[in-house]
């Protein structure tokens, strides 16, 4: 029974009409008088000392404006959570594309054969492009060991087990790297005066991260540093902490000009220079009853940093956390790693580590099957976590949440059994071969651990002088729906019409820092933070004797509109409280890692064509419990979109590297879906309600990326009946992979156990 | 990227934009992209590949949906666009922007203005579309938020309508 009159509702998107009509302003659409356009010269090698910097002939070099290192005001680097990311290289390149020089000039298109122009000298240095290389260190490319972070999470204890196990079931899993491809590249504007300091305007996620980095970066006061949000054409993660980097360049090139300076990456600048998601690799060690209950493992996680620390540490940390998945393990010891190489920094990308670990974890489940002679679909009821039990991490799984009966309800709805019966049949004979395949798997909202705590974000709602009301937050809108859904959080808790309700543009001199927006934090903590806020507006207009309860819009209106001319800006504020029960140590990773789990089951149909080796996949089904749906086309589509990302992970999208550096940086040869490759992606939710978030909200963002990697590969294992262990998974993997398994089964013909 | 004004010298092009005749001072090999976004202020055609893969540049010229960041602008000459910015009639949408809005069809809207203008295109051409002639008939625009399904009942949605109407 809910009496909510917006939330749970599909309200008009808050700038839906501007997107339409194309009246919306990106930063490319936004021009400043008397503007230069800035270019980035970049190594062009992994790993060397620089030597010599020249400028070739046939340029009027006084024409342009150059920086370097040498022209930093303040420390050099693009501070973050270390600070070991120059933001110009000075005497040291440690990977390929890393900016070494600044360039800008009224005229853009005289900028590319500039920077072609500059001639760099190398002294070249060994380097080194794999975990195992790293591993190895027979090159230490960063700090002592070439390792940025470790973790390790202990439950229970392995001695002995091992000893009491039926099966002991080994894999190895690996992902690649993945572009974030939104469409929009990114670009920044730059704009300072020494009375005002640094302006910049750019497509991005997270203004004060921006706003901490030009601090450092330029020596400047906080109140002489100002972040303002454009329009964003999508982020996904790939606009969280590289835009400090752009913003960062075309500050250096506005303060050493005196003038306005806008950077906009091209496609190729874009894809082969700013992050991707971290390559992985995840070991697998579980001892498994004959009944096939896990009795514990060892999982050991390792991810590719590239040349800089940036995020890694947190990915690491997410990765590390959600690798048991949505099962019980009475004992477990996960080792997590990540590692330098020489390739450019890979960052935050949707799921954040958890994509990885969890496509080893559920294809690792379907090897324990196959070891024990369970199903699939068994193996995963046997070992979901009920509630009452621990998650790794010993955190007591407190939701009456049900893995069986979100199963159950996912097996009916893509008719599972019937098809793999049908499949069986259909395919003893036919050159394509099909499958079903099952992920079961959660993802925790909001920030880790104490990550929350230390963030403690502060919200602010502003009562306005026409009466409306305006939300105040830097949590940024990037197509999710974070305009909308903050609008409707908080006119619901006025109980005023979506219409009243306004979004400020995030604008570090205007919105608080409501923290970054990444996470899948912003409905569930900052809409919870929104939601308080706003009620403090309510109970000051009612302190005041300005209202009563039970208010009309209209009388809310004219209180406000008299409490304003009365007391001049009318602004309420909320900062984030850790709630009571939520305990997390930070020494032991052990505790509530999360203050909400989402759960979810996705199952995949695939066909798979022996004379292409192509996989096209029929059917996806999305199930998934995320806690009250505030918006359900929003929510839906947030869904799709997801899955869509995590199709082209699992069968598209290949990061060629050679020596470090990206070979396909462009659409044409890295290879997304299509709206011809898809197939219907048939979303259900489960909505338990959450106590935490606002209204009953869980975060939703990045779940959909987990899911199809694995539900899809088992799927083509199910359809071939050879194991394929890493993604992407393109033709050629297939075909070479049958064709060993071929020769293999001819040589041991009869012997085998499949 | 090399400079597309090497070697040639300005000329005098004259095209209909949206209904208006325009006459802009260019060189012949710019790209139609810049001259509609540089010249003309029309910022709704978006560049998003710079190679035609994308489709987020995309306008209508004499009815044909062209990769603008493709077409050098001499070759625009005497040709009818239509951009985003022309296709609502004042404040009245037109109803395939309605259609978007109802069903999600826009998320981070980067790839929108092409994304409808695509789907104008396929509705001139096949009013009342299958589904599958709806996917490959928006097949030439990338969109990386929505995985297509909303824009695609968005599609249908409006041609319904259209047909019923």
């Amino acid at each position: 029974m809910n009496n909510d009159r917006i939330v749970g509702n599909s309200v008009p998107r808050k700038e839906g009409r501007d997107k339409v009509t194309g009246r919306s302003r990106y930063v490319d659409d936004m021009v400043l008088p008397n503007m230069l356009f800035g270019a980035t010269v970049r190594s062009q090698i992994p790993r060397s000392r620089i030597k010599k910097i020249s400028f070739g002939p046939g340029i009027d070099w006084n024409e342009f404006v150059v920086v370097s290192a040498k022209d930093i005001p303040g420390k050099n680097c693009i501070s973050l959570i270390g600070d070991d990311q120059p933001c110009l290289a000075d005497t040291f390149v440690n990977h390929p594309e890393e900016p070494i020089l600044l360039l800008a000039h009224p005229d853009r298109h005289v900028l590319p054969r500039a920077v072609e122009s500059v001639s760099i000298e190398y002294d070249p240095l060994p380097a080194i492009f794999t975990i195992e290389e790293s591993e190895r260190r027979a090159e230490i490319v960063w700090g002592e060991d070439n390792i940025f972070k470790t973790y390790l999470i202990e439950k229970g204890e392995l001695d002995g087990v091992w000893e009491k196990a039926d099966h002991i079931v080994e894999g190895e899993y690996a992902t690649g790297a993945q572009e974030q491809l939104y469409i929009e590249n990114n670009g920044m504007i730059a704009a300072f005066d020494a009375a005002h300091g640094i302006t910049v305007w750019g497509s991005l996620q997270c203004p004060y991260y921006i706003h901490k980095a030009l601090m450092a970066l330029c020596n400047l006061p906080a109140e002489k540093v100002r972040v303002v949000q454009m329009e964003t054409g999508g982020a996904f993660g790939g606009k969280e902490e590289y835009p400090s980097m752009i913003a960062a360049h075309a500050a250096l090139l506005a303060i050493k000009s005196g003038k306005p300076v806008k950077i906009i990456y091209d496609r190729m600048e874009d894809m082969a220079a700013t992050t991707k998601r971290h390559p992985s690799r995840t070991r697998h060690r579980t001892a498994v009853s004959r009944d096939g209950k896990i009795l514990g493992g060892e999982i050991d996680f390792t991810i590719d940093g590239g040349a800089y620390a940036t995020l890694s540490s947190v990915v690491l940390s997410r990765g590390a956390i959600h690798a048991g998945g949505p099962y019980y393990w009475p004992n477990v010891r996960i080792r997590a790693k990540a590692v330098a190489t020489n390739a450019p920094p890979h960052g935050a990308f949707r799921g954040f580590g958890a994509p990885q670990s969890l496509f080893a974890m559920e294809r690792h489940m379907d090897r324990i099957a196959q070891t024990v002679g369970l199903s699939p679909v068994e193996i995963r009821r046997r070992n979901f976590l009920q509630p009452g039990q621990t998650t790794t991490t010993e955190q007591v799984v407190r939701e009456p949440i049900d893995l069986g009966r979100l199963l159950d309800r996912a097996l009916e709805v893509s008719d599972y059994h019937a098809k793999r019966q049908h499949f069986a049949n259909e395919n003893q004979r036919g050159t394509t071969k099909k499958g079903m395949g099952i992920a079961a798997f959660l993802h925790g909202a909001g920030f880790t651990g104490s990550g929350e705590r230390y963030l403690s974000s502060v919200v602010g709602v502003e009562g306005c002088a026409d009466g409306s009301i305006r939300v105040l937050v830097s949590s940024t809108e990037f197509g999710q729906g974070t305009n909308t859904v903050l609008s409707q959080i908080a006119a619901e808790a006025l109980g005023l019409p979506y219409e009243n309700v306004s979004m400020a543009q995030p604008d570090t001199l205007q919105v608080p820092n409501s923290g970054p927006t990444v996470a899948s934090r912003t409905v569930m903590v900052v809409g919870k933070l929104v939601q308080s806020a706003a009620l403090g507006i309510k109970q000051t207009l009612i302190s005041a004797n300005l209202l009563r309860e039970n208010y009309t819009p209209e009388e809310f209106r004219s209180a406000c509109q008299q409490y304003v001319s009365e007391h001049g800006q009318f602004r309420s504020w909320s900062r984030y409280e850790a709630p009571a029960d939520i305990f997390w140590d930070d020494q032991k990773y052990r505790g509530e890692a999360y203050a909400a789990f989402a759960w979810a089951v996705y199952i995949a149909e695939v066909t798979v064509d022996l004379t292409t080796y192509g996989v096209s996949v029929n059917d996806f089904v999305a199930l998934q419990e995320v806690g009250r749906v505030l918006h359900p086309l929003l929510a839906r589509g947030q869904i799709i979109g997801g899955v869509a990302q995590g199709i082209g992970f699992s069968l598209y999208e290949k990061v060629v590297w050679q020596n470090g550096r990206m070979q396909n940086g462009q659409m044409t040869n890295y290879i997304m879906p299509t709206s011809a490759d898809l197939p219907p992606i048939r979303v259900f939710f489960e909505e338990l309600g959450n106590v935490y978030g606002a209204y009953g909200a869980k975060g939703i963002g990045e779940l959909p990326m987990d899911g199809p990697a694995p539900a899809i590969v088992n799927a083509v294992v199910d359809a071939l009946g050879i194991p394929f262990d890493s993604v992407p998974l393109l033709p050629e993997d297939i075909m070479d992979q049958l064709a060993s398994s071929s020769q293999l089964s001819g040589a041991s013909a009869g012997g085998g156990d499949r | 990227m090399s400079d597309s004004r090497e070697g040639h010298s300005r000329a005098e092009i004259s095209f209909v934009v949206n209904g208006e005749p325009k006459t802009v001072w260019a060189y012949p090999m710019e790209r139609l992209l810049d001259v509609l976004r540089h010249q003309l202020q029309l910022t709704g055609a978006k560049e998003g590949c710079g190679e035609g893969e994308c489709g987020s540049c995309a306008v209508l010229m004499d009815g044909a949906l062209v990769n603008s960041c493709l077409v050098p602008v001499l070759q625009a000459r005497g040709s009818n666009i239509v951009t985003i910015e022309g296709l609502a009639a004042g404040e009245t949408l037109h109803a395939l922007q309605e259609a978007f809005l109802e069903c999600g069809g826009a998320q981070c809207g980067i790839c929108t203005p092409g994304m409808i203008l695509a789907a104008v295109h396929l509705l001139d051409r096949k009013p009342e579309p299958t589904i599958d002639e709806i996917r490959e008939g928006l097949s030439g625009n990338l969109c990386r938020c929505t995985g297509y399904s909303q824009i695609i009942e968005a599609v249908a949605e409006a041609a319904r309508r259209r047909t019923h109407a």
